[in-house]
């Protein structure tokens, strides 16, 4: 076969092979949506929502405390690591071209990469065994640790893309520094702070690694915040890992609706949000 | 009057955002203190010994890393093995072969893949993966290619293989996105250079994209590796968590992070909590390393594309 | 003198913007004929008509006709691929690949077209090298990175690279124009050698540089073809009242 041949079905191969890859990537994930689908949309009902786990081993029952477990915890971890991240954010847009805003952005990305498990173990140390008990407070503050680096680097961005012209403006009308970053600067890049912030709770949402010797999960409502308290994904897993079909069910039913909370916080961003965003920078 | 308030003002607040700023250094100076305070127990007591003994004993207390040490490895290279070449086929179509129209759909899909919890993943994985896997794939690969020690022994369903197949899913977005956007970064020139020469589109991509993009490429795949190695939770479910290593790829292994998940709250007595801390340890200076490797690629390649890697 | 490259006709698309309006030109061989005419007039998108570069682009398509040696490069049976490897470009911005050694750079496409021996490309290389003007600059350093080398080397290895493959034609998209005045000279005095065995055509705004290398020019404007003839008749008595003015200097 001559070389112009050979060279013509190589490239009709390659691009072929390239498209396949494409292609055989949504197979997973066609998978794993119509299972979650089909096995958790139909095991929901209402008494999913609002019934507490029955006993090990017993049909029935629902996940009303680990989807309030779930939100609580978002929550706790957002009081904390929102404001701490836009803080945080706007020193490294507005005062951080220094060593020290180096050292800020390598210690940033250092936590960003940290796997989520070994965040846990250090909110155990720093929380649990102090206080000798799981706690909400201990897995409040692992998730928020997970959330800092994003949202700090989102309010990082979105200050930077504010124009220069709009601060110059306002400090010659001689509105102060700290009130021109927060009443304008932010506010003009508030849009799109909120998306980060929006899809570093989405992602934190379904985190259990963290959770596992922190928030521990609990059967019941917690009756404090120092008390272990039930999650989502900590729910899913344990059911998951059982041998009752009912709460194989139950585990699928779960996972059906901790894609839609993330679903539904990334749609909202995407289409709420973002329209909004462009229009005020196009003033 | 009013100048030496918005004077006080405007100090505090860029006091406040300092200390904001600065709290997160001191959040990753103190994890690692704290790390190290509680592992200190193991690290003295074992040594270095404990990267490299395979025994994983509570009750005689006697504890050594090397089988999750080498599962997290196996699992990640495994994962890396298969996701590379698919998440390089998926930036070339995107990149530079997909119809305008599609890229925009197809690229969300991928993305989605990437907004899936981990222990979603997991669910999958024990109920659809690994039963595929034991009823299908594993006696195909046992039966075509049972020479090769890798597709010997008894299968499960769950084990290696499956934890590998389930990691390179996982990490597919990430590594097709960053490869994507390296990919972009090659001037248009480059590739009308090589396709003046005669070259078929798939020789003008091979010329003048990747060998440009290569330095960026290797960025991708490090960062991919870097959350192979920290993924929890699916990996968990479905490798079997057995502290054994084996030259096969059907047998049960054991993460770093799977046997922390898996043991923490178990654990009986201050030496073997510390042995999993150690272990914690060891985990979080691998993942360091290997990030800090890849954003120094990644930035050398695109510093201006850099701050701009969007999601 | 034989037509080497005969266009009849051509109309080029971006999408629904018609960039050139029925083109009829004949190029003859072994010649240099120059493409004149003010920003966006089309004469880059004519060349690459010429090459079948100009439907790389998403959304370009081309009507009519453009014969090498009698034969319709855009007859559907034609592969563009081969009409690439016959006719050569360089372009405005030197684009050697920055990770491929010189040596390298110049035998990339003859690798392509499967010409493995060393001793056969190492002969090309030198042999092209020489034509471009290169050789002696760069005979000791063939492994260095095509980068390490200043614009004007660059361009001319572009040059050593596009001639490797033995190419009928060679197409030039304003190559001077990133470059120094004596990198400049350098190009200019070998395409004025190379016309000896090739047919060449070169886009240029520096119409004294048409003057000086060229023996036909066209102007082009607006898409259209307004004139053709011989450099010299051209720029001292235009026939077209817009070539005239544009020649003078009152527009472009």
């Amino acid at each position: 076969m001559n070389i112009y041949r050979k060279r013509k079905i190589i490239d009709v191969t390659m691009r072929a092979a390239a498209f396949l890859c494409a292609i055989f990537t949504l197979v997973p994930l066609i998978s794993i949506f119509s299972y979650v689908l089909s096995r958790g949309a139909t095991s929901l009902n209402l008494s999913f929502f609002t019934h507490l786990p029955r006993p090990v081993g017993e049909p029935g029952g629902g996940m009303s405390n680990a989807i309030g477990g779930t939100l609580i915890l978002i929550g706790l971890s957002c009081l904390w690591a929102v404001p701490m991240g836009i803080l945080g954010g706007v020193y490294m847009a507005e005062f951080g071209n220094n060593r020290l805003g180096s050292m800020v952005r390598f210690s940033v990305d250092v936590l960003n990469g940290i796997p989520s498990i070994v965040i846990g173990i250090f909110a155990y140390t720093l929380f649990v065994l102090p206080m000798k008990s799981f706690s909400a407070i201990s897995g409040g503050f692992a998730l928020g640790v997970i959330m800092i680096p994003t949202v700090m680097r989102t309010t990082e961005e979105m200050l930077r893309m504010v124009p220069h012209t709009l601060r110059e403006a306002a400090l010659a009308l001689g509105i102060s520094q700290a009130r021109t970053i927060v009443g304008i600067v932010l506010k003009t890049a508030l849009p799109g702070i909120v998306t980060g912030i929006l899809l570093a709770i989405a992602r934190i949402a379904g985190e259990t690694a963290p959770l596992l010797f922190t928030a521990f999960g609990n059967r019941f409502w917690h009756q404090s915040l120092n008390q272990p308290i039930a999650a989502l994904p900590l729910q899913i897993f344990v059911y998951a890992i059982s041998p009752f079909d009912d709460w194989h069910r139950q585990a699928w039913a779960g996972a059906f609706v901790l894609i839609s909370i993330v679903s539904l916080i990334s749609l909202i961003s995407r289409f709420v949000i973002r329209p909004r965003y462009r229009f005020s920078q196009s003033r | 009057m009013m100048g030496i308030k918005t004077r006080f003002v405007d100090a505090g607040f860029q006091k406040a955002t300092t200390a904001a700023a600065l709290s997160v250094v001191a959040l990753v100076a103190l994890l690692l203190c704290h790390m190290i305070i509680h592992a200190m127990p193991a690290i003295q007591k074992f040594g270095w010994h404990f990267l490299f003994t395979s025994t994983w004993d509570p009750v005689k207390q006697n504890f050594g890393a090397l089988p999750f040490i080498y599962g997290t490895i196996v699992s990640s290279v495994l994962a890396l093995l298969i996701a590379v070449p698919i998440s390089l086929g998926i930036a070339i179509y995107l990149a530079e072969l997909a119809p305008l129209f599609i890229r925009g759909p197809l690229s969300f899909f991928i993305e989605l893949l990437a907004a899936i919890p981990s222990v979603v993943y997991g669910l999958w994985g024990i109920f659809v993966l690994a039963p595929f896997l034991r009823s299908d794939m594993q006696p195909f690969l046992s039966r075509y290619f049972g020479f090769l020690p890798i597709f010997q022994g008894a299968f499960y369903g769950v084990g290696m293989l499956t934890a590998g197949i389930i990691l390179s899913i996982m990490i597919i977005p990430t590594i097709s996105s960053i490869t994507r956007e390296v990919f972009l970064t090659v001037p248009s020139n480059q590739r009308e250079a090589a396709l003046a020469l005669g070259a078929t589109r798939w020789e003008a991509i091979r010329l003048a994209v990747l060998a440009y993009a290569r330095t960026g490429l290797l960025g991708a795949v490090i960062l991919g590796l870097g959350r192979a190695l920290g993924e929890t939770m699916a990996v968990t479910m479905v490798i079997g968590n057995r502290a054994e290593i084996s030259a096969s790829l059907f047998a049960p292994a054991y993460t770093m992070a799977s046997v922390i998940a898996n043991e923490f709250t178990e654990a009986t007595g201050d030496l073997y909590l510390s042995a999993l801390i150690e272990v914690g340890l060891v985990l979080f200076f691998i993942t360091l390393v290997i990030n800090i490797a890849a954003r120094a690629l990644i930035w050398r390649v695109s510093g201006r594309v850099k701050g701009e890697i969007r999601k | 003198m034989e037509d080497e490259v005969r266009v009849s006709d051509l109309s080029a698309y971006f999408g629904d913007t018609q960039a050139l309006k029925n083109i009829n030109i004949a190029i003859k061989e072994k010649m240099v004929t120059a493409i004149i005419g003010p920003s966006g007039c089309g004469k880059s998108t004519f060349i690459r008509c010429i090459n079948r570069m100009h439907e790389v682009v998403p959304n370009a398509t081309v009507t009519g006709k453009v014969l090498l040696r009698g034969q319709d490069i855009y007859s559907p049976g034609v592969d563009p691929i081969e009409i690439r490897r016959k006719i050569g470009m360089v372009f405005q911005k030197p684009n050697p690949f920055p990770v491929l050694s010189i040596y390298d750079n110049v035998a990339a496409g003859l690798k392509l077209n499967g010409i493995r021996k060393r001793d056969d490309l190492d002969a090309v290389v030198e042999r092209v090298l020489t034509m471009a003007a290169l050789w002696d600059e760069v005979k000791d350093k063939l492994d260095a990175s095509g980068m390490s080398l200043s614009g004007g080397q660059q361009q001319r290895l572009c040059i050593a690279r596009a001639l490797a493959v033995k190419p009928e034609v060679i197409l030039f998209d304003e190559p001077c124009s990133a470059l120094d005045p004596i990198s400049t000279a350098k190009i200019e005095e070998l395409i004025f050698r190379l016309k000896q065995d090739y047919t060449i055509i070169i886009v240029t705004h520096n119409m004294q540089q048409a003057a000086r290398i060229s023996d036909s020019t066209a102007f082009f404007l607006l898409g259209e073809m307004i004139e053709l003839g011989k450099t010299q008749d051209m720029f001292t008595a235009p026939h077209d009242k817009r070539t005239e003015a544009y020649i003078t200097g009152r527009f472009g």
